[in-house]
């Protein structure tokens, strides 16, 4: 009797491994988008954009064409393709440290201005490649590196909800939180994913999609009570589901 | 041809609509400010888009993201602005993407003021951005050159893939004179290495970094290589009387346009004067020195504190005297100053 495969690779990934850290869900994450560009057959017509750190890999992982930049300006650069050529589709895969942080600014204005490119923040509320510092999304009392005694509200203030932030901006016409922690998750995620390169593909806005993600290595946990960290105490922040919906991508 | 009364950054303006740029990306910043002004006028009737981006660093990486689907694309700031544009430019050269930087040098450091000015010399020629690259530097002297330049920028830019920077300063940028409108780019050099979608194609990547130091060593001597041919095929300068020099001005940009006045009075007082003007500042003009057998001293115009000089020392291996007349803060350097500052360093009779 021969074995069957179930599950085929997509097409949107390329042969490259995954080579992150044991039980890290960054590779759920790229197949998800990998399976999105397959389906919405768009991956000769998209150009992604991945900053430095772990998202960097990402830019041998993709099918589609990838072009990589400076720590934070994903969205600038994405927002000089989509600028160059309206007739590609354009998105970012930046990590919580990287598009919260030092690309705030562009986060901001990338959704004011109502850039028709997609982004996606994976959200594992650490600084990863560089082993574990403390984010603008780390949790109150959680311990990094750079907060040995747990994050201080006295010192660094609480995190910032990007999701929320974006929302309240008009151009941002589609914001989701979503999570990779249950295949539960993982579907309505992928959902999110597919709408937010729908309304692109439809010229309608700017569309924002937060996964959160874990980070066994700098948690310092195993990848199974990562989840259980991730659920009992990111969920509750940064809860699940469709932020903002706007009227004219209801119908998507 | 066509013949407009522009100023100096409008004329950068012109130049870049008719060398096919069709993308612009920039931030307000006195005084370069007109020529995001100028494009926002008129490149949009040429089926171009400027977009004033949120800060100096969003709009170079706007401009990285253009190059990098083979579009034609530029910036513009002054001093302050171009610092913050540093990371990116140090990227593009990493990642070889083509886009046109303009520099209108303020004084600094810091705010500074918006007088005439050279004090980003060192910062435009040896690097400006972290890590080991050069980009190329074209210094105009005249509306003209801003014109003509610009043109050059974005040719040198797509030969050779990387960023080439236009270094002039406020009196340039904003003094009207009549410039021809030369040229006009119909077709643009084919990029086979662009991302712009993979759909009849391999799937392409436009990054640089490395994962192993073997990697980042080869890597970094390609770029070593291509800067090396650069260095040997591009150097540009104007020669003004030096056939039969004894002295020599060396001066760019707007001091190349005032010593020309002082060679003429010296030359009229029986001093044998020659000026030699830079047009490429990296690569600095080394070969203009080659052929200068006579010469017994050399006087660079600058207005800085002194940082063209140390080129000139290399390039003419300190085999004659070589001084620096220069003013700071914003001010210009007179005619006069000039040859005085001559008279007195080489012991010349001149009537001032």
């Amino acid at each position: 009797m021969s074995l069957v495969p179930v599950l085929k690779r997509p097409k949107g990934l390329t042969e490259v491994p995954f080579h992150y850290c044991p039980g890290c869900t960054h590779g759920i994450i790229h197949r998800l988008i990998g399976e999105v560009l397959e389906e919405l057959d768009i991956i000769g017509t998209t150009i992604g954009v991945a900053p430095v750190g772990c998202s960097g890999f990402m830019l041998d992982m993709l099918s589609c064409d990838m072009v990589g930049g400076p720590h934070g300006r994903a969205q600038a650069i994405a927002t000089g393709i989509k600028r160059a050529r309206p007739d590609r589709l354009v998105f970012t895969y930046q990590g919580d440290g990287d598009i919260a942080a030092i690309g705030t600014a562009h986060a901001i204005h990338v959704a004011a201005r109502g850039e028709n490119i997609t982004s996606i923040m994976v959200n594992n509320a650490v600084f990863g490649m560089t082993g574990g510092q403390m984010a603008p999304t780390s949790l109150v009392g959680q311990k990094t590196t750079t907060s040995p005694y747990g994050r201080d509200v006295a010192l660094a203030g609480p995190p910032i909800n990007l999701p929320k932030t974006l929302a309240a901006l008009e151009g941002a016409v589609y914001v989701a939180s979503g999570s990779v922690d249950s295949p539960k998750n993982i579907l309505l995620t992928k959902k999110m994913l597919k709408k937010a390169f729908r309304i692109q593909q439809e010229g309608l806005g700017f569309a924002f999609v937060s996964i959160l993600s874990t980070c066994p290595s700098n948690w310092g946990m195993s990848p199974v009570d990562c989840l259980k960290w991730l659920r009992e105490n990111m969920l509750p922040v940064y809860p699940v589901g469709e932020i903002k919906v706007a009227e004219e991508v209801k119908d998507l | 041809m066509k013949r407009e009364m522009l100023k100096g950054n409008e004329a950068i303006g012109a130049a870049a609509i008719r060398s096919g740029c069709k993308l612009f990306f920039g931030y307000p910043i006195t005084p370069s400010t007109e020529i995001i002004e100028y494009l926002a006028k008129h490149l949009p009737k040429a089926g171009g888009t400027v977009l004033q981006g949120e800060d100096e660093i969003a709009s170079i990486n706007m401009c990285y993201g253009a190059a990098a689907t083979g579009a034609r694309v530029m910036t513009a700031s002054s001093s302050p602005g171009f610092s913050l544009k540093q990371e990116g430019i140090s990227y593009l050269a990493a990642a070889e993407l083509p886009v046109v930087v303009v520099n209108i040098n303020r004084n600094g450091p810091g705010l500074g003021g918006l007088g005439p000015n050279q004090g980003d010399y060192f910062q435009c020629t040896k690097g400006g951005g972290h890590g080991d690259y050069r980009v190329i530097v074209l210094a105009p002297s005249r509306a003209q050159e801003m014109y003509d330049y610009t043109m050059s920028a974005f040719n040198l830019a797509d030969r050779y893939r990387t960023p080439v920077v236009i270094l002039a300063d406020g009196m340039l940028g904003q003094t009207m004179e009549p410039v021809e409108l030369r040229g006009q780019v119909t077709t643009l050099p084919e990029k086979n290495w662009a991302a712009d979608g993979c759909l009849d194609r391999e799937k392409r990547k436009i990054a640089m970094y490395n994962l192993t130091n073997e990697e980042g060593e080869a890597t970094a001597l390609r770029l070593q290589n291509k800067f090396s041919f650069i260095q040997d095929a591009e150097q540009r300068w104007e020669n003004y009387c030096t056939e039969d020099a004894e002295y020599l001005l060396v001066g760019y940009g707007t001091c190349g346009r005032v010593a020309k006045s002082v060679v003429e009075e010296a030359r009229r007082q029986g001093v044998k004067l020659g000026l030699i003007r830079p047009i490429t500042l990296w690569p600095f003009p080394v070969k203009a020195f080659a052929s200068l057998k006579q010469i017994k001293g050399i006087l660079t115009v600058e207005l800085n504190a002194g940082q063209m000089i140390e080129d000139v020392k290399l390039a003419v291996n300190c085999s004659v005297p070589v001084h620096l007349h220069n003013r700071l803060g914003g001010m210009l350097l007179s005619e006069q100053s000039i040859l005085r500052k001559l008279a007195e360093v080489f012991h010349l009779e001149v009537t001032v």
